[in-house]
């Protein structure tokens, strides 16, 4: 190359040192991610291999696609009715956190009155004690409520501790509500009710968003609550089911990875189209410190 | 406050002059503000509060859960937890998993956030990534992670043994030495991404023509973090270490489905020992007793913690 092609082609190219420091940063990333993806792409290909090929050949493709290692899980009315038990917890959870977390995080954030601040951080209290250490405890109360083997069993408890939480970054999205907004609805001749359903809970949508997506991750995974308190298997949700499953076929790596892959592919799905609202939830609001 | 048994609005629109163009019916006020308080508290005194109370009470107890609440142990149930030598074990494998989240994990997840940083060609790519196994269950990150620690064929001897000739298969759950540390990695692999996004919103509220100027005035990249952007992020900086505190405390069902506690009690965590010997051994008295003592830490933490480090992140939103 002569020396007048390269000089003005060297002033838009960026230093060295910076060239080398990006390949750097890359190749960490790139190293990191790979460690994240790994085990999560084995456990995909592995649902169309036998244990040995998984064993010998982890990454790889399998040279016959087993399908019979779905289509056993597929076919089979287990599967489904657990997916069904899943549900009915997720929705129930979902349905009853949101609506009682807004309605709590209205009278926290626009409401004045004697003795808010203290009602407030009573509700907040709960954040110390997450359900995952708390089960013990409230199996005990569950079971007074003769709720062993309901539903409701599971859900309530799950609406109670996800209250904390999702009323602490409901009452942070409320709050940056302009309180113009409100004089004007007022104005208008909204009432109280009027201003909440109308107003507020229309421009808080991306927050109730992120609520939903965030209860809904935490009802659809847990499984201490329901195992303890569901003792009739066919309610059972499909953390159980799984647990069973691998209980049964725990050799054969092949079934099991085909039943962790029937969870992990539309929980990716799921992430890619609501990681939006995760990181609402997690980052903005009263979170954002 | 005798007089005041009933709630009331602190400002009526006769007490206040400046807020007086709000038309608001007062007397609908209140009962609004019942009304919507009313559904959230009674779940939440039902399902949580009235729980851990009774926690307290049934930790008094020598109980199996199934017979009547007779047998009164005093503080029986916690000088027994606190002398047997695999709770003390287990007391310390939680700080040890608490410590290494934070001197692990947290600079981890700090250094990817500055690496991804504000304006790197494909960060949402990496970031979607880092942050995917977040949202996984205990369940299935756990049934993924036994395959990988499989002392026969897993992925890890399989990956090492390509990588290192003469390399000799390794139990990774199986070794007293080093399956808390494989537990650790497991946690790390699922927990980080949430810290990592936090720093990186974090990062996006800072204003950048201020590291700008640093760098005009001769600062290296290194200075600019050390000295700018730390700094800057430290109220973010505080709320990772809370949160992260709390969360090894309460590490419970990925460590329970990887090993059980086990080997040889070698990854038994405050939580894990809760659960074999207060709900397998069916001493829910007992158990309670444990429950109690994990919240109290908990409580003691947080209190304390808030108080010395955190109050002047909140105190102009309060």
């Amino acid at each position: 190359m002569s020396a007048s092609m390269t000089k003005p082609f060297n002033r838009r190219m960026p230093p060295l040192r910076f060239v080398i420091a990006r390949a750097g940063q890359y190749l960490v990333l790139i190293a990191l991610a790979l460690i994240i993806l790994g085990p999560i792409v084995t456990a995909v290909l592995g649902g169309l291999k036998t244990t040995g090929e998984l064993y010998s050949e982890p990454f790889g493709l399998p040279a016959i696609p087993r399908w019979e290692n779905y289509t056993g899980i597929i076919a089979s009315d287990t599967f489904w009715r657990q997916l069904g038990n899943s549900l009915i917890i997720v929705f129930g959870t979902v349905t009853l956190t949101v609506s009682s977390s807004a309605l709590l995080a209205f009278v926290f954030s626009r409401l004045v009155f004697r003795g808010r601040e203290l009602i407030f951080n009573f509700f907040t209290l709960g954040l110390l004690f997450p359900v995952t250490i708390a089960f013990l405890p409230v199996f005990i109360q569950v079971r007074q409520f003769s709720l062993i083997d309901s539903y409701f069993g599971v859900i309530l408890p799950l609406v109670a501790f996800g209250i904390p939480g999702s009323t602490l970054i409901l009452r942070g999205f409320f709050r940056a509500i302009p309180s113009e907004l409100e004089d004007a609805a007022y104005i208008d001749g909204c009432g109280t009710l009027g201003f909440f359903w109308y107003v507020l809970l229309p421009l808080a949508r991306p927050a109730l968003g992120a609520i939903v997506v965030l209860q809904t991750i935490v009802s659809w995974n847990e499984y201490f609550l329901p195992l303890l308190v569901l003792t009739d298997d066919s309610k059972w949700p499909l953390t159980l089911g799984i647990m069973q499953f691998q209980g049964q076929f725990g050799t054969d790596w092949g079934r099991v990875m085909a039943f962790v892959s029937l969870l992990i592919v539309p929980a990716v799905l799921f992430y890619i189209v609501t990681q939006r609202y995760i990181v609402t939830g997690l980052t903005g609001g009263e979170l954002k410190g | 406050m005798g007089s005041r048994s009933t709630p009331r609005f602190r400002f009526t629109s006769r007490e206040r002059p400046g807020t007086s163009e709000r038309p608001r019916a007062r007397n609908d006020q209140l009962l609004t503000v019942g009304m919507f308080i009313i559904p959230g508290a009674i779940i939440y005194t039902l399902f949580l509060i009235i729980p851990i109370i009774q926690a307290a009470y049934y930790s008094l107890f020598d109980w199996n859960g199934l017979g009547p609440v007779s047998d009164f142990f005093a503080l029986g149930n916690y000088q027994r937890a606190i002398e047997h030598s695999v709770f003390q074990s287990s007391v310390v494998n939680s700080l040890i998993i608490t410590s290494l989240s934070l001197l692990i994990q947290l600079p981890l997840a700090m250094t990817l956030a500055l690496m991804v940083g504000r304006k790197l060609p494909g960060r949402s790519i990496f970031r979607s990534i880092f942050f995917m196994p977040y949202v996984f269950s205990e369940i299935i990150t756990a049934i993924i992670w036994t395959f990988v620690y499989n002392p026969g064929g897993g992925l890890l001897n399989t990956v090492l043994g390509t990588l290192i000739p003469g390399y000799v298969p390794q139990g990774w759950l199986a070794n007293r030495d080093i399956a808390l540390v494989a537990v650790f990695f497991v946690i790390t692999w699922k927990y980080f991404g949430l810290h990592m996004i936090l720093y990186m919103a974090g990062l996006q509220s800072i204003n950048t023509e201020i590291e700008e100027a640093a760098r005009i005035d001769g600062a290296s990249e290194l200075q600019v973090i050390r000295y700018m952007t730390l700094p800057l992020l430290a109220p973010t900086i505080r709320l990772t270490i809370y949160l992260s505190v709390l969360g090894s405390l309460n590490q419970f069902v990925l460590i329970w489905i990887l090993t059980s506690g086990g080997p040889a009690n070698a990854t038994q965590v405050m939580a894990t020992y809760m659960y074999r010997f207060g709900i397998k051994s069916f001493n829910l008295g007992f158990g309670s007793a444990v429950a109690v003592l994990i919240f109290v830490i908990s409580l003691i933490f947080s209190v304390g913690y808030q108080r010395a480090v955190m109050r002047r992140d909140y105190a102009g939103t309060v």
